[in-house]
């Protein structure tokens, strides 16, 4: 590899062939090397924010607030508090007087204003610092109000995005079990890792309904304070991808006895695969047949859709790089079905186990690479020569400028990528990109002719 | 909130610090540098990325919990480190967070500490700092401050030479069509002019073959050190103070004649600043300006009776907010909102400076808001149009009114960056667009549906 890597980070990526495998992770970021990392209130505010009927208060000064108005594509199916934007906007008398009675004073004002289910209190790094008691202040307005309102310990410089799945799921738990499961199916189970981008969950949430399953509580794709409090009563939680919502599941696994299954809808072999598991699960002769004539029906309408794509994309080169490696693995297969190579893939948080599993499954010559920056990843796309880069609104113009195709997979897209249906609108895009004639008149390709 | 909130809902205002890593983006060769955790620096990223298209690589000291309570300087030297080992920067412009702030860290110590331990004299890219908390200021006082300390640092340690008949511009945040359009003035004017910043390229980039590490252009470093030695600055924005005035720090210190005007939106305020050009090049408009004056003036003749009276909404930073509501006195609209999350403490006065004589009642003006209180008001006065950046597209849409996306960020159209505010030709693009949007709506509304107008 002909890549120009800042020394301390040469340990976080890894040629595939290249020596035994190795590669450190969960590192902190290198300063000054433009991670693209986020902090702990991002990953909180991942996971929670779908949740359409709470308030999302976030104890800060206004820019934490500000940069996450709106900027997800999670779908409600009733209300919509969660795309608005709610802050403290703590100013100097704050800072130096502490937070607490502007925090009190500004839940108050919006309960009243929203009357919403519940409300989250996000904290972020200077009220780490400036240590307000916001358990205390949610804890006297839940009193006063009746509405229930949670901390979330989201200090943004306590960890990284991961950090901030944990707290969030802190504050889930919060609700989990405080409401009535009079009535509610054998067959039961919680979506849990969905955030209804583009309304993923709804699609999922259908193939449940065809097979006979109850689904109890979406977690937290478009979330219902009322049907998260009822969660409890399902038999199954059914986990989807990045581990964000891993360790609500491990809780309510502790808690309730309810077991849970880790999927990926994502790709033709995994969403099959997710609903398979399910109806294993349940041991239903009924269910069983459901999914299987399900599958079928879809996968007869979507194969024959695919075959056009894979015409023009076999052999084409891809790059990977998002936020949890979870992603990585459904997305390698999709590409594979499409006929294409991958040949970079990475993670901003991937585990150790994460990976290795990564190294089992991508071909020899693959790079592999925890939290990358601009630099490095453009390197790496030039190097490999992709025609197409899988990444957030961060990694587009990395691509871009350098004249290479790019599909969003990130919590911002518009796309439907999950299910059946997903797979061919993710086919449908990556064909719209890498077919695209702008190519040709790029300086890279220009090159060439 | 002016009085009436304390939370803050949808704000209409960004974080200080962006502000600056915006305007330390227009220097040549330089990379802006967040002193704070990792989280603000991959924010502020994704959202000037979503308006421009560029990549923008903010480098972060990425401090972590053990660096919150033991000072961040080790983060801070060893970030700063990296970045000239990645980057070779011509200069780091530094920008604290509230994080750093809060836990005061001394930056200009740090960094005095810095220089004497790895920069051998001389070497080594220039370390400018400006202080950003956020709690204090939008993301106008960071541009201001750090186009303010990169003078300071980088002019000021020059003796000034014999007077240059160059001339200095602070534009303030404009896009990079409106930079491009003063480069095209000062050689049609032939006035050499040092733009500070200038992020018509590094802000709107072509593709390369190799992805630069740092983009193409910039003001440079040598002609910033030159801005001392130039006969005359020009400062746009009414609502600049004193303190945050790289012309008036230009003027007390170097005795450089400062022209501070508003931004020249706008017939009035563009014929202010032509006749600025004028002046210092001691040259008259070439007559291709004028031509463009005079079709201005043509079609606002043709278009007047569709903007008559027509109310208007305008929110966004305050000189933009100003620069417009000028604009649109002049075409006959009539301002009814003049909205902003800043708080300069100067937009009532600049709002009356520029309507005065023309309007008949002055625009609701109000300060430090939020887009629920523009909201709120927005009912009641039901515009006809709304101006301003795109995060008011939920108002536009609740009250089904046009919205003419100006200024930043513009995050759900193409080509904000290629916007052009200012000059004659900036207010025949605006004034087309707007008449248009008014026009478009009536013929929407409309149960006849006229092919014509
Ligand atoms: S902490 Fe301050 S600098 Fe960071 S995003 Fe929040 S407001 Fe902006
Ligand atoms: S201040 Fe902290 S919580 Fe807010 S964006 Fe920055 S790192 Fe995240």
């Amino acid at each position: 590899m002909n890549v120009n890597i800042l020394e301390e980070r040469t340990g976080q990526v890894y040629e595939k062939g290249q020596g035994p495998f190795s590669l450190k992770c969960n590192l902190d970021s290198l300063p000054g090397a433009v991670s693209q990392r986020a902090c702990v209130f991002c990953g909180s505010r991942v996971v929670l924010y779908p949740i359409t009927d709470a308030l999302h208060l976030v104890h800060g000064p206004i820019g934490c607030a500000v940069y996450t108005w709106d900027i997800r594509g999670a779908l409600s199916s009733n209300r919509e508090l969660h795309r608005l934007s709610f802050s403290t906007d703590l100013r100097e008398r704050d800072v130096i007087f502490g937070g607490e009675e502007k925090l009190e004073a500004s839940l108050l004002e919006l309960i009243e204003r929203y009357m919403p289910s519940a409300a989250f209190v996000y904290s972020t790094c200077i009220v780490g610092i400036i240590g307000d008691d916001i358990q205390a202040v949610c804890k006297r307005v839940s009193q006063k109000t009746g509405v229930k309102c949670i901390p979330v310990q989201s200090e943004g410089f306590k960890g990284n995005k991961r950090a901030g799945y944990e707290a969030a799921c802190n504050a889930l738990i919060e609700l989990v079990g405080s409401g009535p499961i009079d009535g509610i199916s054998p067959f039961s189970i919680n979506i849990l890792g969905d955030f209804n981008l583009a309304g993923e969950i709804w699609i999922i949430k259908d193939y449940y309904r065809r097979m006979g399953i109850e689904v109890v509580s979406t977690i937290t794709g478009d979330g219902k304070v009322k049907e998260i409090q009822r969660a409890h009563g399902a038999r199954l939680n059914v986990v989807q991808c990045s581990g964000a919502t891993l360790s609500l599941a491990k809780m309510m696994e502790e808690r309730y006895g309810i077991p849970y299954i880790r999927v990926s809808y994502f790709g033709v072999d995994d969403m099959a695969d997710a609903l398979y598991r399910v109806a294993d699960h349940f041991k239903d002769k009924r269910i069983m047949e459901n999914t299987r004539s399900l599958i079928k029906e879809e996968l007869d309408s979507l194969y024959p859709a695919l075959k056009e794509f894979r015409k023009d994309l076999k052999g084409k080169r891809a790059a990977i790089y998002v936020g949890g490696a979870f992603k990585a693995f459904s997305l390698i297969k999709a590409f594979r079905l499409l006929g294409m190579k991958v040949v970079l893939v990475g993670s901003q948080t991937g585990t150790r186990e994460d990976y290795e599993e990564l190294e089992a499954v991508t071909d020899p010559g693959t790079v592999i690479v925890d939290d990358s920056n601009p630099l490095e990843l453009s390197e790496f796309l030039k190097e490999k020569d992709v025609d197409i880069f899988v990444g957030g609104v961060k990694e587009r113009p990395i691509a871009y400028k350098l004249g290479i195709g790019f599909c969003d997979h990130n919590h911002e897209r518009k796309e439907a990528l999950e299910g059946f249906i997903g797979m061919y609108n993710f086919a449908k895009e990556v064909h719209a990109t890498v077919m695209s004639p702008v190519w040709r008149f790029v300086p890279r390709k220009e090159m060439r002719s | 909130m002016s009085g009436e909130y304390v939370s803050t809902t949808n704000a209409c205002k960004l974080c200080t610090p962006i502000g600056a890593c915006l305007a330390f983006r227009g220097i040549e060769g330089a990379v802006p540098f967040l002193h704070g955790s990792q989280g603000c620096a991959t924010y502020m990223r994704r959202y000037i990325i979503s308006h421009f298209g560029e990549p923008i690589d903010i480098a972060s000291s990425s401090l972590g919990e053990k660096h919150a309570v033991f000072g961040g300087g080790p983060n801070l030297k060893q970030g700063i480190i990296n970045v000239i080992k990645k980057y070779r920067p011509s200069l780091i412009g530094i920008a604290t967070t509230c994080l750093t702030e809060t836990i005061g860290d001394d930056v200009p110590m740090i960094m005095d500490e810095f220089k004497r331990e790895f920069l051998h004299e001389g070497l080594g890219p220039i370390l400018v700092h400006a202080s950003t908390p956020s709690y204090q200021g939008t993301h106008m006082e960071g541009f201001r401050l750090a186009t303010r300390v990169a003078v300071e640092t980088v002019a000021g340690s020059r003796p000034r030479e014999v007077a240059k008949k160059g001339l200095n511009v602070f534009p303030g945040f404009l896009s990079p069509q409106d930079i491009r359009y003063l480069k095209e003035l000062s050689r049609d004017f032939e006035l050499p002019m040092t733009i500070l910043p200038d992020i018509s390229q590094t802000l709107d980039a072509p593709i390369l073959r190799e992805y630069p590490k740092i983009p193409r252009g910039g003001t440079s470093i040598e002609s910033i050190q030159g801005m001392a030695s130039n006969c005359a600055s020009v400062e746009f924005g009414f609502t600049v103070t004193d303190e945050l005035s790289s012309a008036h720090f230009l003027e007390e210190r170097f005795k450089v004649k400062a022209f501070r005007m508003g931004t020249p939106i706008g017939i009035r305020e563009s014929d202010r600043f032509f006749a600025i050009l004028e002046a210092i090049s001691g040259r008259p408009t070439p007559p291709w300006h004028k031509d463009e004056r005079d079709r201005l003036i043509d079609s606002m003749v043709d278009g007047h009776k569709y903007m008559f009276g027509k109310k208007v909404v305008v929110y966004g930073e305050e000189d933009l907010v100003t620069g417009i509501t000028s604009f649109l006195a002049e075409i006959g609209a009539r301002p009814v909102l003049c909205a902003t999350g800043g708080k300069s403490g100067g937009l009532k006065e600049a709002i009356k400076k520029v309507t005065d004589g023309i309007l008949d009642t002055m625009p609701h003006v109000v300060e430090d808001c939020d887009f629920w209180e523009i909201e709120g008001l927005s009912k009641e006065l039901c515009p006809d149009l709304i101006m301003g950046h795109s995060k008011g597209y939920k108002i536009a849409r609740a009250l089904d009114v046009p919205l003419v996306r100006i200024g930043f960020p513009i995050h759900d159209r193409l080509g904000g960056q290629r916007i052009l505010h200012i000059g004659y030709r900036g207010a025949q693009m605006l004034f087309d667009r707007v008449v248009n949007a008014i026009i478009g709506k009536r013929q929407r509304d409309s149960v006849v549906g006229y092919g014509y107008f």
